[in-house]
């Protein structure tokens, strides 16, 4: 492969097989990116369904049983196939620009972990077309969906257990990227926040991930196999399911949110431009909320009769987690305080994302507390929670990151007044959609109704706020048309597109060549890229070697061979318990095809390849114009 | 890596430290791993004998601890202090361990049957 032919115009095939085989993290991002946007976009258009059918009371838009599936769907989609690829979409993109890497430490893993991920999604929206989605909510407690008929709830196990694997991949590969592949002087503490939040965030996909496979496999076993884990008749417990899906799913949501605590500290730090405020009491709030993430899981079952002593311990230790995310909003308030501050778009989510993600912890606080929580559990008042803490935390980063990180990841730059007006649309319509939620759910209405009667005082305020999701849809048209707008825009060509960039990404010209780094930076402290500028460096960066060879690895087309092999298999188990006589051959051709590219991958070498220093002049003088990156 | 690796002829007194190196690794290796065997002989002893389901059930879980720790400092060379990223070994599997003892504890203790 040669480098020189990087920027050269490509025919549609090649593009595309260039897509499938990549193992840059660049396209990766891009992949994910794209991915993540579809799966938002299925997931919203869900929600909107169920909005319209509780618009007006007694409604029949849609049938109970659909209402159901589109609950589960929205819920299970949102959290697994959009926002979790939507922030390893900015992971890969950024993470090894600002440790100064040329790739991830796994480029093969990082590519399996994508489309791992992609495939499970794939085959758990099959379930539309191939006789009905899952039905038991995104949680799938056991007591229900032991009882669910049809293959929703296997489409939900088999295609989460595949999705879950590539992101556990995708996690340790994180791990291992930003512990030993930073850049000489990248110390520990010198590393931007996004990276640390990914470093976390990392770790608890690591712990957490494992906990959900079980619960997983234990409940495919019970379907298919006619096992009793979760049975009370036969003597299992249902409530097994409950404590495993919630350690995995109370770190799920830090999983989340971690990433884009740190999303919002790389952007206000630039356009308040000032040094972040507090920055080590960031790291260690970080660690402390990836720590306490994992004490409190029980908080979400605290109706099910723990007792008194287990529902005070773990109320006191949800509480204690207000303390490190209190500790960020005031030190994201000082960074803004006494800056010079420019209102972008980026810096419109950030101001937007603070008052919304505090409205979402207080209410949480509420819900930490045990005896209220009786009260609070399964009303619309635990919509409202965690749409604010996810949407007002998760959703604005996403959208905030685009806007900011666009300019590195495609050489295009989104349109600021679409922007603003995005923004506000969107902004608008997720305070008008559940902040009113709050008031529906301390009236008495319960979550996950598909209608409700009239004149119990609901009606008002359910039109609200179903006005409020048009509004959040057409917000999130605005966004993909911006989107769309971009790849007709002129490319930036330029480095440190908001003229404020502080960390390592910002000192590359755009666009990033494969390799990101012709030579490996020295990192001189902390915004090293913002330190050389102060010291008058055109370059943007001090080098710590002379230039020279790069090693680089090789495409594979491998990953999604192992992906696809996943995938066949899954259809076979899927329709085992049917009796079909296809079944048990379908599992092993597709276990097959996955062990065969495992064994060819582990028995051929792939050393990679070499860029030489010739080369390297070519791509940049192609890039940049004579004289290369200067 | 592999390309520009360099091979070196190693000194005389190198090679008598490697080889004394070798030998007390190896020692230490054959001694953690009779007190493995021990260890597991200790377990089927004390169900064997027929002892107490209270005194038996304890006394495994605790040989079973050590036996995790042994196989991870001297077989998985978390004992070298030298090893890259050592202390962030350290970190991430005892943090791992204490976080599936807290859900160890609550599942023995919070759900009922």
């Amino acid at each position: 492969m040669s480098s020189v032919a990087v920027a050269k115009k490509k025919g549609f095939g090649a593009t595309v097989w260039d897509y499938l085989t990549t193992v840059d993290h660049k396209k990766l991002a891009v992949l994910y990116l794209v991915a993540g946007t579809l799966f938002f976009a299925i997931a919203g258009f869900e929600a909107l369904l169920m909005r319209i059918q509780l618009m007006i009371p007694n409604n029949n838009f849609v049938s109970a049983g659909f209402f159901n599936e589109l609950l589960t769907m929205h819920g299970t989609t949102m959290l697994f196939l959009a926002a979790t690829p939507l922030l390893f979409a900015f992971m890969n993109a950024i993470v090894p620009l600002q440790i100064g890497a040329r790739d991830v430490a796994f480029p093969f893993l990082n590519s399996l972990g994508f489309w791992l991920f992609f495939l499970g999604a794939l085959f758990l929206h099959l379930s539309f077309f191939m006789g009905g989605a899952p039905d038991a909510g995104w949680t799938s407690y056991a007591s229900l969906s032991l009882y669910s008929p049809g293959h929703g709830i296997d489409f939900y196990v088999l295609g989460l257990q595949i999705s879950g694997a590539g992101t556990l991949i995708s996690g340790i590969n994180f791990i291992v990227t930003i512990i030993t592949m930073r850049a000489p002087g990248m110390t520990f503490m010198r590393m931007p926040l996004f990276t640390w939040t990914s470093l976390i965030s990392s770790t608890l996909i690591l712990f957490a991930f494992p906990p959900l496979t079980v619960g997983l496999f234990l409940m495919l076993v019970d379907r298919m196999f006619g096992a009793n884990f979760f049975n009370h008749t036969m003597g299992g417990n249902t409530i097994i399911w409950e404590h495993l899906f919630w350690i995995f799913g109370h770190p799920e949501v830090y999983i989340l949110v971690l990433p884009a605590f740190g999303l919002f500290s790389e952007i206000i730090p630039v356009f308040a431009r000032k040094r972040l405020f507090g920055y080590s009491s960031m790291v260690f709030a970080t660690i402390l909320i990836g720590f306490l993430g994992f004490m409190v899981w029980a908080h979400h079952m605290f109706t099910t009769g723990l007792g008194p002593t287990a529902n005070a311990i773990f109320a006191v230790a949800t509480m204690a987690i207000a303390v490190p995310t209190g500790m960020k909003v005031f030190n994201w308030i000082l960074t803004i305080w006494g800056g010079s501050i420019k209102v972008t778009v980026p810096m419109l989510y950030a101001l937007g994302f603070i008052p919304s993600f505090v409205a979402g912890g207080v209410t949480g606080v509420m819900q930490a507390t045990a005896p209220l929580d009786y009260q609070l559990h399964d009303s619309y008042f635990i919509v409202a929670h965690f749409h604010y803490v996810i949407v007002g935390g998760i959703v604005t980063a996403i959208f905030g990151s685009f806007h900011f990180y666009w300019p590195i990841m495609f050489n295009r730059a989104l349109s600021e007044k679409l922007g603003k007006w995005t923004f506000w649309i969107f902004f608008i319509g997720f305070h008008l959609t559940f902040f009113i939620q709050h008031f529906l759910g301390l009236m008495g209405m319960p979550r996950r109704v598909f209608t409700y009667q009239a004149d119990q005082g609901w009606d008002l305020f359910n039109f609200i706020s179903s006005i409020g999701a048009l509004m959040m849809g057409v917000g999130v048209i605005l966004l993909v048309t911006n989107i769309f707008m971009s790849i007709k825009s002129k490319p930036l060509n330029c480095r440190d597109y908001w003229g404020d960039g502080r960390s390592l990404e910002w000192a590359l010209k755009t666009p990033v060549p494969f390799y990101n780094f012709k030579q490996t930076p020295l990192v001189r402290g902390f915004d090293p890229y913002w330190l050389e500028k102060h010291e008058g460096n055109k370059e943007g960066m001090t080098y710590a070697e002379p230039l020279g060879d790069i090693h680089m690895p090789n495409n594979s087309i491998i990953p999604l061979v192992i992906s696809i092999g996943m995938f066949v298999a899954a259809f076979g188990a899927l329709y085992h318990p049917d009796g079909v006589s296809w079944s048990i051959p379908v599992i092993v051709i597709g276990l097959g095809i996955t062990v065969a590219a495992m064994i060819t991958r582990s028995l051929k070498d792939d050393l990679g390849f070499h860029v030489h220093v010739d080369e390297i002049l070519a791509t940049e003088e192609e890039l940049y114009g004579k004289g290369g990156n200067k | 890596m592999g390309h520009g690796t360099e091979f070196r002829a190693k000194t005389k007194a190198q090679y008598q430290y490697d080889r004394h190196h070798n030998a007390v690794h190896m020692r230490k290796q054959v001694v953690n791993f009779a007190i493995m065997i021990f260890l597991t002989f200790l377990a089927f002893t004390v169900v064997v004998a027929d002892f107490s389901p209270f005194f038996i059930k304890p006394l495994i879980l605790l040989l079973a601890g050590i036996q995790v720790v042994l196989q991870l400092y001297s077989f998985m060379h978390m004992d070298d202090k030298k090893g890259h990223h050592i202390g962030v070994i350290q970190l991430f599997v005892w943090t791992g361990a204490l976080i599936a003892f807290t859900f160890f504890i609550t599942f023995l203790t919070i759900i009922w049957w």
